[in-house]
């Protein structure tokens, strides 16, 4: 009945979602890194009663409110993407993403929408409590809207707690913890709910900097940069504890994004960890034997520790994931990409063949046909891979993600502890150069974020569900030019408004914490 | 299928229909906005009826999204079928909302870039498109919509996408249904009428409270017109009828009004949420200084638009037909989620009345001082 799926479909649906989700990760980090500090002032406020503490939690909540509307609207286009652009996505694993998502709805999304604003047009009608409360309570429901999310993301990056039934033809959950409280869904929102207490963090610190750096606001940017760096600094700590966290989950549960990461082509017991390097261009395929790097420095032993916890260790290269052969750790040859594709296959065609026993109620031909699909499940989505090198993601845009994302860690915990200390002496208020440093540093904690992201959506393509459904199966059915047209309308629409918080945004931050009440 | 499994399929339907319910209800907002520049005839006023709305906007745009959220969980099939399908119709509801998302904090910020009055358009066009839009789409589950579903299709890798629409429209020739557009303009002049009945409420400044009055008889009889239409063609009209025994789908003369008369709990909700409609209406028509109409008129909304999505589902009803092959149309037994996920969903759903009192409570501590000309003039946040 239908005709093939047409190639720049699946691209501009990708395109698409690519665009919302990294357009959404922009103010999201934001809203959840800095509706924690001016919560975290506003207790200040109420603890001491000392009012200047009320101006300070206020100004933030202004920056917070124009940063919160935009992200709202490209949030709302993300929830519906999945049905829009993913349908056939969403009937297959419907039964087990739509929870989190409804859960969001019903428990997080209404909390932050009813105490936000009472946090903005409360201040004179309810009690210095009862709005403290409200702030919190604002925070505490984007926080568990991205607990929820994050645990639908990580679902797809590991499938657990369900099983497929032929004869709904979907995957269905039987097992609801399993989805809720994965290990890598756990890893994964603190690991980016910490990342974006950094973010938040570096921006109060680089706004007020500028403050700094203008000699106005100098109290106000004080009181800021104490709070900010000290929150900066715990949750630089932690997310440096979750991010090994998350390595080693890719490790077990992904290693194709683990040697895209790391540009591990050969894999090898005692295998070092690339702090620094520069792929050569000049490799094109996975088993030429050509040297991936250009330049690395890197350290003897560190990738097999972090990802088995074992220095001696083997980790697999992409050419050992394609190629297989190598021993699992639990004793058994690994198979290759060829030996998966067929076993695929052979999952889909059972399922075929008992569907139609199904309609002639031939008992014996789907107990048989149901055996020879749940022995190949776990390759179902291989059987829709057409060359064996589809799975290898895009290794240069994984590889300095990564790295980026690594490297800007490190140097944000450094600059919190001199942010800190220099404040801490009373130093920080005429250190210009620090002020510039502080300010410059607010784009690379959006580089930093976004890259992260990069890491694990670029990383484990082609899968929309880790080797059970690749995204060129997951997409809905519509003609390349509508997606390509909604694409252009998100990008113009996107930009606009991106453009105009930049603007509100920065005027806002010119007038600054003494013309908190006029708009306009 | 167990009778467990039943009853947690017809549940979920149920709190999809009240989702709904609410959802019209809360597109006061939109009502509200669609008429900024016809009640608000000064900036001071236009900043009120701004302010008035503005802090009840995220309670539509949340519950659109958990309605949203809610079909993906319980119905994934029609999230998938629908979303996938009629691109078009819900592409346009998504970006009509999202300008509404940016629009009321941007609009009078200095730098917006593109001036104040665009922003305020944006609000107008959502006022506009969303109600009429939503409506629309929401007709489809009485007239039908052009899909197909064929699961086998999964086990084609060179086509595994198991829904395909019918037309190259991707749901935009829903419009073509004069039964859709009726409801949607049903929809779209009740919201004006819900907007007029808070700014009543919400706003104390004599201008705007006679100006609504006056402006409340043609919305409201603009309203019932549309809905009366609707609603008595609705009840004539022949339905589609599943048979829970073999599950073909059929068309049955009066399958709405028989609905009705097999749940007569559906029929009387459905009957006083009418009255309730009417009495707000009335009451503030005829009853000078009555402020109070919103409540009667909202609580009678709910409970319509429940009734109606109830029938709609329940009572052995495909709720969402296709009118390209008429045994794909999707029905709570074949296009609910497991047993499992509704047991799961229906344990958290037992969160929605902690979650309504609370919302009630922080609803009442904002709107204990309604919004006055002085309000607006001193310090605070203020859109």
């Amino acid at each position: 009945m239908l005709g093939n799926i047409d190639t720049s479909l699946i691209d501009w649906s990708r395109a698409q979602f690519a665009l919302t989700a990294m357009y959404h990760w922009l103010f999201v980090p934001l809203t959840l890194g800095l509706g924690v500090i001016q919560a975290i002032m506003e207790t200040l406020y109420v603890k001491t009663g000392k009012e200047h503490w009320k101006t300070t939690a206020q100004f933030w909540m202004k920056l917070f409110g124009i940063n919160f509307a935009i992200g709202v609207a490209t949030g709302l286009i993300m929830e519906f993407e999945f049905g829009t652009n993913w349908s056939n996505y969403s009937w297959f694993v419907g039964d087990i993403f739509g929870a989190p998502l409804a859960i969001e709805g019903i428990v997080a999304f209404f909390m932050e929408a009813t105490f936000i604003a009472i946090m903005y047009f409360g201040w004179d009608k309810v009690s210095k409590r009862f709005h403290l409360a409200s702030t919190w309570l604002t925070i505490i429901g984007a926080t568990m809207s991205a607990w929820w999310i994050l645990v639908a993301n990580s679902w797809m990056q590991y499938p657990a707690g369900m099983a497929f039934n032929p004869d709904s033809v979907r995957n269905e959950m039987l097992d609801f913890a399993a989805v809720a409280l994965s290990p890598v869904a756990v890893n994964k929102f603190f690991h980016t709910v910490l990342s974006s207490w950094i973010l938040g963090a570096v921006f109060v610190i680089g706004v007020s900097s500028w403050y700094l750096l203008k000699k106005r606001n100098t109290d106000f940017s004080r009181r800021s940069i104490r709070v900010a760096a000290l929150f900066g600094l715990t949750a630089s700590i932690l997310t440096l504890w979750t991010g090994d966290g998350s390595a080693y989950q890719v490790a077990q549960r992904q290693p194709m994004k683990l040697a895209a990461m790391e540009g591990l082509y050969d894999g090898t017991t005692h295998a070092e960890l690339v702090a620094i390097g520069v792929l050569d261009p000049a490799k094109t395929q996975y088993n030429d034997g050509k040297d991936p790097y250009l330049f690395h420095i890197a350290i003897p032993d560190m990738l097999s520790l972090l990802a088995e916890r074992n220095a001696d260790a083997f980790v697999p290269g992409i050419r050992d994931l394609i190629d297989g052969g190598y021993r699992l750790k639990d004793g058994s040859t690994a198979l290759s990409a060829e030996e998966k594709m067929e076993r695929g296959r052979v999952a889909i065609q059972a399922l075929a063949n008992y569907r139609a026993a199904m309609k002639e109620n031939d008992a014996e031909e789907m107990a048989l046909q149901r055996s020879i699909l749940d022995d190949n499940f776990a390759y179902f989505g291989y059987g829709y891979i057409q060359e064996p090198t589809d799975l290898i993601p895009p290794v240069g845009l994984t590889f300095y993600a990564f790295h980026i994302m690594v490297a800007l860690g490190g140097f944000f915990i450094l600059l919190f502890i001199l942010t800190f200390m220099l404040e801490k002496r009373g130093k920080l208020a005429d250190a210009r150069w620090m002020h510039y440093i502080c300010l410059f540093s607010i784009p690379l904690a959006y580089i930093a974020s976004q890259a992260g992201w990069i890491v694990a959506e670029v990383g484990r393509q082609p899968w929309a569900i880790q080797d059970i459904l690749p995204t060129s199966a997951s997409i809905s059915r519509l003609d390349a030019s509508s997606v390509q047209l909604t694409f252009f309308i998100f990008l113009v629409l996107f930009t606009v408004l991106l453009i105009a918080e930049l603007s509100i945004m920065l005027k806002a931050i010119r007038r600054g914490p003494d013309n908190l009440i006029t708009n306009d | 299928m167990n009778d467990t499994y039943i009853f947690l399929q017809h549940y979920w339907w149920f709190i999809i229909s009240l989702l709904g319910g609410l959802l019209v209800f809360l597109l006061f907002v939109q009502g509200g906005q669609s008429l900024l520049f016809s009640i608000g005839k000064t900036e001071m006023q236009q900043v009120m009826l701004l302010n008035s709305t503005g802090r009840k906007w995220e309670f539509t745009f949340t519950t659109l999204v958990t309605f949203g959220g809610a079909f993906f969980a319980s119905f994934p099939l029609f999230y998938s079928t629908s979303f996938g399908g009629a691109y078009w119709v819900w592409i346009l509801i998504l970006l009509c909302f999202v300008l509404q998302a940016v629009s009321y904090e941007y609009q009078a910020q200095r730098g917006n870039l593109l001036g104040k009055t665009t922003y305020r358009i944006f609000l107008v066009v959502n006022g506009i498109l969303g109600p009429l839009l939503l409506g629309t789409a929401v007709g489809t589950f009485f007239t039908g919509a052009e899909f197909y579903v064929d699961k086998e299709q999964l086990t084609n890798p060179a086509s595994p996408v198991i829904s395909m629409w019918a037309t190259p429209w991707h749901g935009l020739e829903a419009v073509l249904n004069i039964w859709n557009v009726c409801l949607g303009l049903a929809v779209y002049f009740l919201a004006r009428t819900l907007g007029l009945l808070y700014f009543i409420n919400n706003i104390n400044n004599d201008p705007i409270y006679a100006r609504c009055r006056r402006q409340l008889l043609p919305e409201a009889a603009t309203f019932l017109l549309f809905f009366l239409v609707f609603w008595i063609h609705w009840l004539i009209s022949d339905g589609f009828a599943v048979n829970p025994t073999t599950a073909e789908v059929y068309m049955e003369p009066y399958k709405y009004l028989h609905n009705l008369l097999a749940m007569p709990a559906v029929l009387v909700a459905m009957l006083l949420g009418i009255v309730g409609v009417l009495c707000g209406i009335g009451l503030t028509l005829f009853k000078q200084g009555y402020r109070k109409g919103i409540w009667w008129s909202g609580i009678g909304t709910v409970m319509t638009v429940t009734a109606l999505l109830l029938c709609a589902g329940w009572n052995n009803t495909a709720y969402y037909p296709s009118l390209a092959e008429m045994q794909d149309s999707l029905t709570l037994q074949n296009s609910s989620s497991s047993f499992f996920t509704l047991k799961v969903m229906s344990v958290v759903s037992l969160l929605i009345p902690f979650v309504l009192a609370y919302i009630c409570y922080a609803w009442r501590a904002l709107d204990l001082r309604k919004i006055t000309v002085e309000e607006m003039e001193q310090g605070g946040h203020r859109y």
